[in-house]
C-alpha cells in the first residue's frame, strides 16, 4: 500500500446546503456534511430522517433541489453512480451489487479488465485479483464464482472494487445489516485499514455499538435535516440517542399512574403466562431471548429503527421460523411452524406496512373483516352472509370506524380507519395474543388516541398484547412492561413504575455489557 | 473448477457416449464421413444456435432466427435469379439486412423496455411474412458459383470430407469462444444475463450490448440463411420453420440457463451435434420413424433441464465459504 500524502486545506467532501424534495415533501433540507481524509464518519438517522436520500443525492442517483460537493475543493455534479465511481466517490450497498454468477475476478474488473493484443488478459486479471484481495486479508479462489461465497465476502470483494477504482470516497450503506459478529470483525479490520491509506468512509447503519467500535465522528439527520456532527468520544451514547430520536431527556416521565395491583401481579408473575419463549431467536435475525406474556398484559417493544422488534414479532408469530430456543403455550412445548399454527393457536398479527401486508384495497370493508375468521374456519365452510354482516356492523360500531355502511371497498376509506377495520379483522378472531406492529403510523392524531384507548380496553378484557412502536410516549401509556431492543437482542425489561420514557431512551443508549456470544438477557 | 464446467461436461459425455453407442451398433457408424457429414448438415442450425447462445447468455431470447434464415434464402433466390446479382453482392445484402433487422429489435427491446419474447416473436412474423411478400414459391438458386461453392471440401481419405458449411461452422464456433471469454463484450454479455440492474451499477453498456447481442443473433441468423440455402439450393419462405425451438433446445441441452447468465458456447455445439447424431442414428436405423428424433430430443432436454436445476441448487446453496473451488 502506497503510504498517504495528506491534501493540506479542503476536506475530502464538503456538503453544503443539499436540499431535496419529492412531490413537495421535503426529505432534505439544507443539510451539511463534511468527510475528512482518513476517517470512518458515521451518518445516523432514524426512519425519514434523509440518509439514503443524502447518499442518492450525493452520488447522482437523484438530482439535488440545492446546495453543492465538493470533493477535496473541487465542485462536482456526478449524474450516476458511475460517474460518481469516476470521481472518486465508490458505494457499496447492503445487497451487494455485485453479479453471483460471474468469477471474483471478473467481478473486480469487469469494464476495465487488463487487456493484451485487444483480448482480455485473463490470466493477468487473475493475478491483479489475487494481489488486489490479499491487501484486504481476502485469499479465495477468484476463479470461482462470487455467489458461492458469503455475503462478507462478497461484500469486501465489493469494496475492494470500489477502492481499486480508485476511490477516495466510500460510501458504505448498511454493510453490516446481514453479517454476524465475527463477519462484522472482518469487516472492521478492513476499514481501519482504508482509514489508514486516507480513505474517506461514510458509514450508515443501525448499529449503535458498531458506531462506537469503529467511527471517528458522527452525524445526525432527522426529519431531512442537520440535527448536528460531533466527534465520537465527545458524544455519549445517551446524547446521541436523545439527538436520533429528537427529544429533551429532562421532560418529566409521562407514565399515567400505573396502576398498583397489576404492577405487583406482574411483578410476582402470579398468572401463569399464555406464551413463553425461552432462548428463542434466529441467526442473522434477532439474538436469542426470553419472554413471558400473561392474559391481560400489554408488553411493547421499544428501540431504535433496525433494532430488532419487528424480527422479534415475525418469529412469536411463526412468520420466521425461529433456529434456537423453544416456545411453550399454556405451558405446552410446541414448535411454530408457521402463520397458520399461530393463528390456530389463537395469535393475531396486525402488520406495519398495512397496505402491502393487510387490507386487500379492492374487498369491501366487511369481507376485509371476516377475512381472518373465514381462513381459520377453512374456506369449505363459509360463514353465512348474515352473519359476516352481523360481525361488520358490531365492529364498525365498536371500534366507531366511519364508513358510509360494511359494502364500501375499504382503499376509500382513510388511514386510521383502515387500520381499525385492520385490528377487527383479528378481534373477530377473538384471539389470546394479538400482536401490533406499528398500530398508529400514519394515522392522524385523532384516531390515534382512539386506537390507544382501544388497546386499554382489549386487554381489560383479558386479551394479551404485544405491541411494536416508535412513538414511546404511547408504549408508556399503555404498556404495563415494556422490553427493550438494541442492535438484534433485548437489552433490558422494564415493569411497572419503571416504564417511563427516560427510562427506556437510556435502556437503548446503555453500554453494551462485554457478553458471551449467547448473551441473551437474563 | 470441475463444479463450473460440469454441465458442459455432462453435455459432452453425453455426445460422446451416444457417438460410442451408435458405433458399437452400427460399424460404418465411427467413420469420418459420418462425422464430416454430421457437421454439414448442423450447420446451419449450429451457426443460428451460436447466435442465440449469446442472446441467452444476456437474459434475452430471439424467437425470430429461424424466419430469418427463411427470408434470407428467399432473398438471395430472387436477387441472384430474378435480380441478377452476383452471389458475394448478394451475400453481403443478405448478411446486412439480417444485421439490421436483429439490431432493430434490439434498440426496440431496449428503448421500450419491451420482453425479448414479444418483441422478437414480433420479429418472426414480419420476417416471416416479409419472405412470402417476395415469393411464395420454392425458387430454385442455379447459378454457377453455388455449384463451385458445394464443391469446396477439405476430403479426407475414405470418402470423409469437410464441407464449406462445415468449415464456416468452425470458424463461426471459434471467433464465438474468443469473443464470449476473451472480450469485455463476452463479459458484458454474462454480466447483463446475471442481473441487469448490478450490471448496469457496475458501468456495463446495457444499451451497446443489448442492441449489439440482437444484431449479433440476427447476423449469424443471415449467415445461417446462406449455408441454408447452398445447402439447399433454393430459397422457400417456409424454409427453416420452427427452427428457433431447435435452437433454444441445442442452447439449453448445452447446459445454458435460460435466465441468463450461466452458459458456454462450446456446450451449444455440443448440444447440436447431440441432436444431429439422434437424426443420424434414426437415418441409420432406417426403421423408427423420424419422429423419433423430436421424442428422444424431448426427453433429453426435459432431463438436461432437471439436471441443471440440481446442479444450480448445489451450486448456489452455499455453505459459508466454498467448500473447494
Amino acid at each position: 500500500m502506497t503510504p498517504y500524502s495528506p491534501q493540506p486545506s479542503a476536506p475530502l467532501l464538503a456538503i453544503r446546503g443539499l436540499s431535496k424534495a419529492f412531490l413537495g415533501v421535503q426529505a432534505l433540507d439544507g443539510v451539511d456534511f463534511t468527510l475528512r481524509h482518513g476517517e470512518i464518519h458515521a451518518l445516523l438517522g432514524e426512519n425519514g430522517a434523509g440518509k439514503s436520500t443524502l447518499i442518492k443525492t450525493l452520488t447522482g442517483v437523484y438530482r439535488r433541489d440545492a446546495g453543492t460537493v465538493a470533493l477535496e475543493g473541487r465542485e462536482i455534479a456526478p449524474r450516476g453512480v458511475e460517474e460518481a465511481q469516476r470521481l472518486h466517490i465508490g458505494t457499496v450497498y447492503q445487497e451487494v451489487n455485485l453479479l453471483p454468477n460471474l468469477s471474483v475476478a471478473e467481478n473486480l474488473f469487469l469494464g476495465r479488465q487488463p487487456m493484451r493484443f485487444g483480448f482480455v488478459d485473463r490470466g493477468a486479471m487473475r493475478r491483479r485479483a489475487r494481489a488486489v484481495l490479499s491487501g484486504f486479508g481476502l485469499s479465495v479462489d477468484v476463479t470461482a464464482p462470487l455467489g458461492r461465497f458469503s455475503v462478507a465476502t462478497q461484500q469486501i470483494v465489493a469494496i475492494a472494487r470500489a477502492v481499486d477504482m480508485s476511490a477516495k470516497a466510500l460510501i458504505l450503506d448498511e454493510p453490516t445489516a446481514s453479517l454476524d459478529a465475527q463477519e462484522v470483525a472482518v469487516l472492521f479490520g478492513v476499514l481501519r485499514a482504508l482509514k489508514g491509506r486516507g480513505i474517506g468512509i461514510v458509514f450508515v447503519t443501525h448499529f449503535l455499538d458498531q458506531v462506537y467500535a469503529v467511527c471517528d465522528r458522527i452525524t445526525v439527520l432527522r426529519n431531512g435535516r442537520l440535527v448536528g456532527e460531533r466527534r465520537t468520544e465527545d458524544l455519549p451514547r445517551l446524547d446521541l440517542v436523545a439527538m436520533m430520536l429528537g427529544r429533551e431527556l429532562e421532560a418529566a416521565a409521562h407514565r399515567i399512574a400505573a396502576d398498583p395491583a397489576a404492577d405487583t401481579q406482574a411483578g410476582t408473575d402470579a398468572r401463569p403466562p399464555l406464551v413463553r419463549f425461552r432462548g428463542f431467536g434466529k441467526a442473522r435475525s434477532v439474538e436469542p431471548f426470553d419472554l413471558d406474556i400473561r392474559p391481560g398484559e400489554v408488553v411493547g417493544l421499544a428501540g431504535l429503527l433496525g433494532s430488532g422488534r419487528t424480527e422479534t414479532v415475525r418469529l412469536v408469530f411463526g412468520m420466521d421460523r425461529a433456529d434456537r430456543g423453544e416456545a411453550a403455550v399454556d405451558g405446552r412445548t410446541l414448535r411454530l411452524r408457521g402463520p397458520r399454527e399461530a393463528i390456530r393457536l389463537g395469535f393475531g398479527f396486525c402488520p406495519e406496512d398495512r397496505k402491502k401486508e393487510g387490507i386487500v384495497g379492492e374487498l369491501s370493508v366487511r369481507e376485509n373483516i371476516v377475512l381472518a375468521l373465514q381462513a381459520r374456519q377453512g374456506w369449505l365452510r363459509p360463514i353465512p352472509r348474515r352473519r359476516q354482516e352481523e360481525i361488520a356492523d358490531r365492529f364498525i360500531r365498536l371500534l366507531d370506524i366511519r364508513t358510509p355502511d360494511a359494502e364500501r371497498p375499504i382503499q376509500l376509506l382513510s388511514g386510521g380507519n383502515q387500520q381499525k377495520a385492520l385490528l377487527a379483522r383479528w378481534l373477530a378472531t377473538e384471539p389470546r395474543l394479538l400482536i401490533l406492529d406499528e398500530p398508529t403510523r400514519g394515522i392522524d392524531v385523532g384516531a390515534h388516541a382512539e386506537i390507544i384507548r382501544l388497546i386499554e380496553r382489549l386487554c381489560a378484557d383479558g386479551m394479551a398484547l404485544l405491541v411494536v412502536s416508535s412513538e414511546l410516549e404511547e408504549i408508556v401509556a399503555y404498556s404495563r412492561r415494556v422490553v427493550v431492543l438494541r442492535d438484534r437482542r433485548h437489552v433490558a425489561e422494564l415493569r411497572g413504575g419503571e416504564v417511563t420514557v427516560d427510562r427506556i431512551v437510556s435502556a437503548i443508549a446503555s453500554e453494551p455489557v462485554p457478553a458471551g456470544p449467547e448473551g441473551a438477557p437474563a | 473448477m470441475i463444479h463450473r464446467f460440469l454441465p458442459l461436461i455432462v453435455t459432452i459425455a453425453v455426445l460422446v457416449v451416444g457417438f460410442l453407442l451408435c458405433a458399437l451398433q452400427f460399424p460404418n457408424f465411427a467413420s469420418l464421413r459420418v462425422v464430416g457429414n454430421l457437421l454439414t448438415d448442423n450447420a446451419f442450425l449450429g451457426i443460428t444456435a451460436i447466435g442465440m447462445t449469446f442472446v441467452i447468455l444476456s437474459g434475452g431470447i430471439d424467437l425470430s432466427v429461424g424466419a430469418v434464415i427463411g427470408f434470407t434464402t428467399v432473398l438471395l433466390a430472387v436477387l441472384i435469379e430474378q435480380g441478377g446479382w452476383d452471389p458475394p453482392a448478394a451475400f453481403a445484402a443478405a448478411l446486412l439486412a439480417a444485421a439490421l433487422f436483429g439490431a432493430a429489435m434490439g434498440a426496440i427491446i431496449h428503448v421500450f423496455r419491451m420482453p425479448p419474447f414479444i418483441v422478437t416473436l414480433a420479429g418472426m412474423f414480419v420476417a416471416r411474412g416479409m419472405a412470402f411478400v417476395l415469393t411464395t414459391d420454392s425458387l430454385p438458386i442455379n447459378h454457377p458459383l453455388y455449384g463451385e461453392l458445394n464443391d469446396v471440401a477439405w476430403r479426407f481419405d475414405g470418402g470423409g470430407k469437410l464441407s464449406l458449411p462445415a468449415m464456416v461452422l468452425l470458424v463461426v464456433l471459434a471467433l464465438a469462444v474468443v469473443l464470449a471469454h476473451w472480450t469485455r463484450f463476452g463479459a458484458n454479455l454474462y454480466a447483463l444475463g446475471g442481473n441487469r440492474q448490478s450490471a448496469e451499477l457496475m458501468g456495463v453498456p446495457v444499451a451497446r450490448t443489448t442492441v449489439a447481442v440482437y444484431t449479433l443473433s440476427g447476423l449469424l441468423a443471415g449467415l445461417a440463411g446462406i449455408v441454408f440455402s447452398l445447402y439447399t439450393g433454393a430459397g422457400y419462405s417456409l424454409a427453416a420453420t420452427g427452427v428457433e425451438l431447435d435452437t433454444i433446445t441445442a442452447v439449453v441441452i448445452g447446459g445454458a440457463q435460460l435466465t441468463g447468465g450461466y452458459g458456454y458456447v462450446l456446450g451449444t455445439f455440443a448440444g447440436v451435434l447431440i441432436q444431429g447424431l439422434i437424426q443420424t442414428y434414426i437415418t441409420f436405423d432406417g426403421t423408427l420413424s423420424s419422429w423419433w428424433t423430436k421424442i428422444a430430443i424431448g426427453a433429453l432436454l426435459f432431463v438436461f433441464i432437471l439436471l441443471q436445476k440440481g446442479l444450480l441448487a448445489a451450486w448456489t446453496g452455499r455453505g459459508g465459504e466454498p467448500a473447494e473451488a
